[in-house]
């Protein structure tokens, strides 16, 4: 299921995790956050948009069921902290929205749907110093592909997927692209 | 995703919406405690101010540096042009200094045009002579989408010296592409050759509009443009074109009044209706930061 075809013909795009397994995934996140934060107390989830940010408040509504607990969720845009926008040319801001509270001395979890070379959450750590002054910043993924290119550790990874640079990995939603999945598809680098 | 900024004409709708809603990100930034963004760091904005304009040069320089742009402003007084610099001369000198984007002011309408043939970098238009003023018709839409909900079907009147206002050309071309209905009201005077030809109703009696509006914008009477007598006299002309207290009645309640400043207390606008909570005059200030801010990000935040 795991295993990642790297060599002859391009092999067809793989399903790496479904709907189910995404949502025990999830769950499973929404759990170690609880323990890791003991008890999740002071702790805010930001979703980078687009597609961390449905999943931070996923994570939110999960935690409030497993642990009766209203931790705040808010989105964070980054992109006018990217550094390749003029490599890339601009393009249409998200919304940030932080929870009411704010977060100064609160515990900050970064949410994301990749983890890959490790820019946008560098981008995201600038931003939330212009915003704030967390106690501390964690990091959650649903899925870590690799080929980082700065020292970005995730605390939270709903799954490894090692793969080639020539691969990309497409997160599917059901609130942005009308379903849950993770699909591996090879050539045409994210 | 813009080159150049010279016209309210060269914006389609999507693009105007996209920097009205830039904008409205933009105004968030605002509102935080570090009111600034690494974006445009290491970009450099040149002021080029033929015409005094503290608040339009202001404006744009808060915009930028909010940006991290460097800003470097020229006032065309006291420099070589005050020595029979020309614009051209003036626009390779800059292009030589490595301007990202210029800012340009100018008594000559179509002096921004023509500087937009001459240099690499982008060119916003801060207004030539009595032909356009795009940045200023962006932030009169932000403001009014933001107190009223939307554009499309406002009724919107343009008031007074409509000749000389390249405020009210720009606003009509930019409020037509958004979908508001125009009317302007002057008197016969001071309305433009040709505008039977622009998408608009005109009215020479401000009473008889003012209760169908959902805006109403009272614009400066240009005494320093005028070189004839265009009506004949200020309290004449206060009279029957002036928005005093019991004029202001006459609107539906939630109508609101604007003014693009400066403004002639007294003349175009009493105290106490500029002063009124129903007048947006303080809160278009504000959003000219954060739609200038969005349009430099457009133009400048990409590939250069």
């Amino acid at each position: 299921m795991t295993a990642v075809e790297r060599t002859g013909a391009p092999p067809p795009d793989k399903t790496i995790l479904d709907a189910d397994a995404m949502a025990r995934t999830l769950d499973r996140i929404a759990h170690q956050i609880l323990e890791k934060t003991e008890g999740g107390a002071d702790t805010v989830l930001l979703g980078i948009p687009t597609r961390g940010a449905p999943l931070a408040r996923r994570l939110g509504d999960r935690i409030r069921t497993f642990a009766d607990l209203a931790m705040p969720v808010g989105t964070l845009d980054i992109t006018l902290y990217r550094d390749d926008l003029r490599l890339r040319g601009v393009r249409a801001l998200e919304h940030t929205d932080l929870p009411a509270g704010g977060i100064d001395d609160q515990r900050v979890i970064l949410v994301d749907d990749v983890l890959f070379s490790g820019r946008t959450v560098r981008a995201a750590l600038d931003a939330l110093k212009d915003l704030g002054r967390p106690s501390s910043v964690q990091l959650a993924v649903l899925v870590d592909r690799g080929h980082r290119q700065l020292p970005i550790r995730a605390d939270y990874v709903g799954k490894n997927i090692p793969t080639s640079m020539a691969e990309s990995v497409h997160v599917r939603l059901s609130e942005v692209d009308g379903a849950d999945a993770v699909i591996l598809t090879p050539g045409g680098a994210r | 995703m813009i080159d150049h900024l010279l016209s309210a004409s060269d914006l389609d709708r999507e693009t105007a919406t996209l920097v009205l809603d830039t904008a409205g990100e933009m105004a968030a930034v605002s509102g935080r405690e570090v009111k600034k963004l690494p974006t445009l760091r290491g970009r450099t904005v040149v002021n080029l101010f033929y015409e005094d304009s503290t608040r339009t040069r202001i404006s744009f320089e808060a915009a930028a540096k909010r940006l991290s742009a460097d800003v470097i402003n020229f006032a065309a007084k006291g420099s070589s042009v005050s020595k029979g610099e020309s614009l051209k001369d003036t626009a390779l000198t800059l292009q030589a200094m490595g301007a990202d984007a210029v800012v340009i002011r100018h008594s000559a309408s179509g002096a921004a045009h023509r500087l937009s043939g001459w240099i690499d970098g982008s060119v916003v238009n801060a207004g030539d002579g009595t032909h356009e003023h795009p940045t200023q018709a962006l932030l009169d839409a932000y403001t009014m989408r933001s107190r009223l909900g939307r554009l499309e079907g406002l009724r919107v009147a343009l008031v007074g010296d409509v000749l000389h206002s390249r405020v009210a050309r720009s606003n009509v071309w930019l409020l037509n592409t958004l979908g508001a209905e125009v009317t302007l009201v002057a008197p016969p005077t001071l309305l433009p050759v040709g505008v039977e030809n622009w998408p608009v109703q005109v009215s020479y009696d401000l009473d008889a509009v003012l209760p169908k509006l959902d805006v109403v914008m009272m614009l400066r009477v240009q005494r320093e443009r005028m070189s004839a007598s265009f009506f004949p006299s200020v309290r004449e002309y206060s009279r029957r074109y002036g928005l005093d207290v019991v004029r202001m009645g006459l609107l539906p309640e939630h109508a609101i009044v604007m003014h693009p400043g400066p403004m002639i207390r007294g003349m175009e606008i009493s105290p106490e209706v500029a002063d009124s909570a129903r007048s947006t005059i303080v809160e278009q200030v504000a959003n000219g930061v954060s739609v200038r801010m969005a349009v430099l990000y457009l133009m400048l935040g990409g590939i250069a």
